[in-house]
Formats: C-alpha cells, sequence, structure tokens
C-alpha cells in the first residue's frame, strides 16, 4: 500500500485497536513518575517538618514531637511543656515555612509560564523589591498604612502590589510581549531598589539594622493569627492556579497557537500576573525577601517531572515546602544558638543542586 | 457534508493594516464552498501569514469579512472556533519540558476537560503514526530536529479534528521525501474527510501538483488569482507576481515550473 494513503487510512479511519495497550502503558507510567515525584517532595516535607521542629533548644525527639501534634490535634493534650513549646512557640515557624516555600514556588511556575521566561520570579517582576521598599518606609521612617501591629506587613502587601498595576498597564500598550512585561518589572525593580537604598542613608544604625533583617528573609516572629491570614491567601491563590493549570499549558505554545487552540493568553495573563501577585505580596510581606524558592524549585521540579504545569505546579509547592523546612533546620543548626537566616541557606544548598541538574540534563541531551 | 450549507470560508474585500502604517492586505475576497486543499502562493512579505491570521481571528481585519461556516469569525467563541478552524504554525523549542505527545495533547484543548482521557491519547498516538513519528512520543520536543518539529505541529494540527485547516509553510523545513508525503497527505485527508486545507507554500511545482486551487497574492497585498494552477501558474504570472523568468511545462496534467532567470523590473 502507498505509505501516504496507509497513514491518510490509520488517521481517518481509526484502525488502532492493536497497537495502543504499549502506549497507554507507556503514558500511565510517565504520568505515575510524576505522581512519585510529588510523594517523594511531600514525605520529604513532612520529615524535614519534624526536623525543623525538633531542632532548637527544646528537643524532644522526632516521634514525641509528631506525637504531641497528634495529640492537640485530637484534643487531648498531656500536661506538661511540650505542648505550649512545639504547638505554640515551633509549629508556627514551621507551617510558615511550609506556605511560604509552596506559595513562592507555585508564584514562580506560574509567572515562568505565563511571561515565558526561565529567570521570571517574585524579584525579576518587581513584586520583592516593592515589598522590601514598603517595609522599609514603615521600619525606616514610620510611614505607614496599616494598624500598629501589622504595618510592616501591610506596608510591603500594597506595596508589591504596584509593581503588578505598572506590568497590566505596559501589557495594555500596542505590541506588548511578555518580554516587555518581564522588563517593565526589572524597570520598577531598580526604582524602588534606588529609593530603599536611599532611606536607608539617611536613617540610625537600630533601624537599618531593622530594614536589614527584614531583608533578607525570615521566619520568625511568626505567631498563629500571620500564619492565619498567610494561609488564606496562599491557599485561594494555589487553588485558583490550580484551576488554570490546563490553560497554562497552552499558552506554552505561543499566543498565536493558544488563540487557536481555544485560550485568549491575553486575558489568561493578566488573571493569572494578579492571581501569582497577590499570593506573592502575600508570603513576602510576613516573611521578608527568600530568594531562589520562587525561581529555582520549579526548574528542578521541571527537569525532573517535565512542564505539565498540573503535575509542576504540585510538585514545585512540596518541593519548595521541603528545601525551606530543611534550610531552615540546618540554618538553626550549624552556629546553634544563632541562626543563619533560611534565604542564605536555601542558596547555599539549592544552588549547587540546581547547577547538577543542569549539567545532567545537558549531558544526557548531548 | 453539506453540499448546500454556507461556504466553509467566505472571505468580503477584507483590508488589513498594521496601526497606521501601508496597508498590508487590500480588498481580497474569495470564497472556500468546496472541500479541497487550496495552496496561498506569493513573493515574501506579501501578506500571506497575514491572511491566514485574519481567517483564523488572531488579526482584525481593517475593514471587510470574514464568514467560517456562515457566521463571522468575531462571533465565535475561542473554544468553538478551535474546533471548527484548525492552525499549524512554525513551531520552535522552547525551555519548557514536554514531550511530543504531550504536545500534541495540547491541541484536544478543546475537546476535553481537565483531565487527559485515554481516548485523547488514542488520537494523538493515531496523529504521531499518521505522521510517520510515533517512536518519537515520549521525546523531548526541544530536543527534535525543525523538520521533526514541523510534523509535531501538524500532528497538533490534525488532533483538533478541525473542518479548516490553516497551515503556515507546513513543509518548509522537511526533506523532499516528507515534503512530498506531507503534501499529499493533505490532499488525500481532504478528499477523505472532505474537509479544507488552506496552506501557504514557496514550493509552485508541490502546490501545482496537489492543489486543487492556488490563491495567488501580489504586491501590494493584492489578490492576483483564485482557480486551478492550470489556469494560474504561468510565465507571466510568475513575471508580474515573482519577477522572475521561467518555462513552464507540462508534468503529467500539472504545470511545472522551471525557473531561468531573475527578471530585470524594479520590484
Amino acid at each position: 500500500m502507498d505509505p501516504v494513503e496507509y497513514a491518510v487510512e490509520k488517521w481517518v479511519h481509526h484502525d488502532d485497536s492493536g497497537n495502543i495497550t504499549p502506549v497507554m502503558e507507556d503514558y500511565h507510567r510517565y504520568i505515575l513518575r510524576k505522581w512519585i515525584f510529588i510523594a517523594v517532595c511531600i514525605v520529604a516535607a513532612f520529615l524535614a517538618a519534624g526536623y525543623s521542629l525538633k531542632v532548637g533548644a527544646y528537643d524532644i525527639g522526632y516521634v514525641d514531637t509528631y506525637k504531641t501534634i497528634w495529640e492537640h490535634l485530637t484534643g487531648n493534650i498531656r500536661p506538661g511543656n511540650d505542648d505550649y513549646v512545639i504547638w505554640d512557640m515551633k509549629l508556627p515557624r514551621t507551617i510558615t515555612a511550609i506556605l511560604a516555600g509552596a506559595g513562592l514556588a507555585a508564584a514562580g511556575v506560574v509567572m515562568q509560564s505565563i511571561l515565558r521566561n526561565p529567570l521570571a520570579d517574585p524579584y525579576t517582576t518587581g513584586i520583592s523589591s516593592g515589598a522590601s521598599f514598603g517595609a522599609t518606609l514603615a521600619l525606616g521612617l514610620g510611614i505607614t498604612f496599616g494598624s500598629a501591629g501589622y504595618a510592616v506587613i501591610t506596608n510591603a502587601f500594597l506595596f508589591a502590589l504596584i509593581p503588578m498595576g505598572v506590568i497590566v498597564t505596559v501589557s495594555k500598550m500596542r505590541g506588548a510581549t511578555p518580554s516587555t512585561m518581564i522588563m517593565a518589572g526589572i524597570a520598577i525593580m531598580y526604582i524602588f531598589n534606588a529609593l530603599t537604598t536611599m532611606i536607608k542613608l539617611f536613617v540610625d544604625p537600630d533601624k537599618l539594622a531593622a530594614i536589614f533583617e527584614w531583608s533578607v528573609g525570615t521566619l520568625e516572629g511568626t505567631n498563629w493569627n500571620n500564619v492565619g491570614i498567610m494561609f488564606v491567601v496562599v491557599a485561594v491563590g494555589v487553588v485558583a492556579l490550580q484551576l488554570l493549570a490546563k490553560k497554562l499549558n497552552v499558552i506554552s505554545a505561543g499566543d498565536d497557537s493558544a488563540r487557536a487552540i481555544g485560550v485568549d493568553a491575553e486575558k489568561l495573563r493578566l488573571v493569572s500576573l494578579m492571581i501569582v501577585s497577590l499570593l506573592a505580596a502575600g508570603v513576602v510581606s510576613f516573611t521578608g525577601l527568600i530568594g531562589f524558592v520562587g525561581l529555582v524549585c520549579p526548574h528542578i521540579a521541571r527537569l525532573i517531572i517535565g512542564s505539565d504545569t498540573r503535575y509542576l505546579m504540585p510538585a514545585s509547592m512540596a518541593f519548595g515546602a521541603a528545601l525551606l523546612l530543611f534550610a531552615d533546620g540546618i540554618g538553626r543548626y550549624v552556629i546553634s544558638p544563632s541562626t543563619i537566616q533560611v534565604g542564605v541557606i536555601t542558596a547555599i544548598i539549592g544552588a549547587p543542586l540546581f547547577l547538577y541538574l543542569i549539567v545532567r540534563s545537558k549531558k544526557e541531551a548531548a | 457534508m453539506e453540499e448546500n450549507g454556507p461556504p466553509v470560508v467566505e472571505v468580503k474585500n477584507l483590508c488589513f493594516g498594521y496601526g497606521s502604517g501601508e496597508p498590508v492586505l487590500e480588498d481580497i475576497s474569495f470564497t472556500l464552498d468546496k472541500p479541497g486543499m487550496t495552496c496561498i502562493v506569493g513573493p515574501n512579505g506579501v501578506g500571506k501569514s497575514t491572511l491566514i491570521k485574519c481567517i483564523n481571528g488572531l488579526l482584525k481585519p481593517t475593514s471587510g469579512s470574514v464568514e467560517v461556516m456562515g457566521k463571522p469569525v468575531s462571533d465565535y467563541k475561542l473554544k468553538e472556533l478551535a474546533k471548527v478552524v484548525g492552525y499549524v504554525p512554525v513551531m520552535t523549542g522552547t525551555y519548557n519540558v514536554m514531550t511530543v505527545l504531550d504536545t500534541v495533547l495540547i491541541g484536544r484543548y478543546s475537546h476535553q476537560k481537565w483531565r487527559t482521557r485515554p481516548e485523547d491519547i488514542e488520537i494523538a498516538h493515531r496523529a504521531l503514526e499518521a505522521m510517520e513519528i510515533e517512536d518519537l512520543a515520549m521525546r523531548n520536543f526541544n530536543e527534535l530536529s525543525a523538520g521533526q518539529h514541523q510534523k509535531v505541529s501538524l500532528a497538533r494540527g490534525l488532533v483538533q479534528e478541525p473542518r479548516v485547516m490553516l497551515l503556515d509553510e507546513p513543509t518548509s523545513n522537511l526533506d523532499v521525501r516528507h515534503q512530498l508525503f506531507v503534501s499529499a497527505f493533505l490532499k488525500k485527508l481532504c478528499d477523505a474527510t472532505s474537509s479544507n486545507v488552506l496552506m501557504i507554500s514557496h514550493d509552485l511545482n508541490l502546490a501545482a501538483k496537489f492543489a486543487d486551487n492556488l490563491l495567488v497574492l501580489e504586491k501590494p497585498g493584492r489578490l492576483y488569482g483564485f482557480g486551478p494552477p492550470q489556469e494560474l501558474i504561468t510565465p507571466e504570472m510568475l513575471r508580474r507576481v515573482y519577477n522572475v523568468e521561467c518555462d513552464v511545462i507540462d508534468d503529467h496534467g500539472s504545470p511545472h515550473v522551471i525557473l531561468q532567470s531573475v527578471g530585470s523590473e524594479l520590484m
């Protein structure tokens, strides 16, 4: 038979019942691998959470740590200090790490996807610099927009949303591309950074120290109230983004292709950008600037399980949470009783891992 | 297919210009009322891709109208239009890590919900088989050659199962065997499924051999002619439209162009 006729026959007359089974098996194995990676990351996050709860001055061991939490949850709190130390003093920090790691990683996945740029993250879109400027205003000059207890957080949150406003405005211009949007974000980043530096030049050393401490990113000083607010922001943001995951896959094909396949890329980009900005601003305003997680966790997960956003998002989130918990544990362990800020540790352990994966994937491709 | 229904594609007095500059397309009118393969030919920069983008609603005409199945393109919801009009662009790799199968499955978007169903995988696999690249299904799309990208793009267009498929130079990166294969496949596909293919082509001889109709554009963005290749492919057309001198001989009933020299007229 003529190969062209054979091909048309194959396509038109659905004559494929014979050899589809192995294809399905391949495909299911391929999907299973993604689920396994997600599961491994979740287990790692769970173990890292235990480690982060255990490490420090009041160490009651792995098993007792989990047991104390379980007993609190089931309402059968034992007398003694264990419950107070674990539940009230240590757990908020651990949950903050989970929410921050997961939230920043999800934000990174979506930013990289909608802006079609591997370097997109809360930094390159200006969100972190906006937050930093807001916090500096509050800490350095006492200019605040929120109630006293939440002054720094409210300032950081509000200013973190400004870059989004600018990017959205720029994107409405004629001929704006995802690259234009990211360049606008970088421009905003420089403006805010310059303004922040200017304030820092004129404040006294105590305030400067407070600003510095905020800017390196920390999980310290959180409480259940903060955790509650952060949880709502992260949960709503992540669920909304996960619902858009399939559309986000389609725009990876390019705007024209996406439209022709049935997705309005421009609209999706705007909606996602707003969700992601709220999500990232919600995290950053509580923790300060924790770099690296939003940029690199999505890449590491992508190298292992591929770019399908439906799986990439949960995988990056679990990986981000595990990495941040682990980094926080290490940061408190190495120079105990002092602490190395979590952002520093994530970069120190994450960056070599990232380099290794890049080199390995290039070798495999060659 | 319904013989008396509305024409599949009807373009009336279409004009298009980017911004305030010179118009790119001027007063283009033609109708695709019968299933078959139509090739858009014409010199570089004459507006072939722009015309295709006006037909699938990516660009809005400055004036004139485009109707698909009797309904203005602008009245379609994107997802509905995607089931009727397929689009095969020139695809290149990105930093995204996607398997070939996943890339093709994206074309099923308008047919499916959040989950990927077994029948979608079956259809995607069949499209890959039709393009003779089923062995690449689990490979990373970025690792493929330009020619293989082109076949993946075609497979993605196929799984949209559209009534009309628009293709932007689908054979530009293919070797001679695959140019012939893809052109013949698209022609036979039109006949077997009573559908339409509207593709941009630079290879006049392939177009003459397989297309039912040619749509010839000349500078500046005007329609030179719309009709069977036998009528349109002549030394006069090539002189006026492309500014080349050539002979046209008969090849089993199709015109065949033998290029001779570059024309002397300024274009």
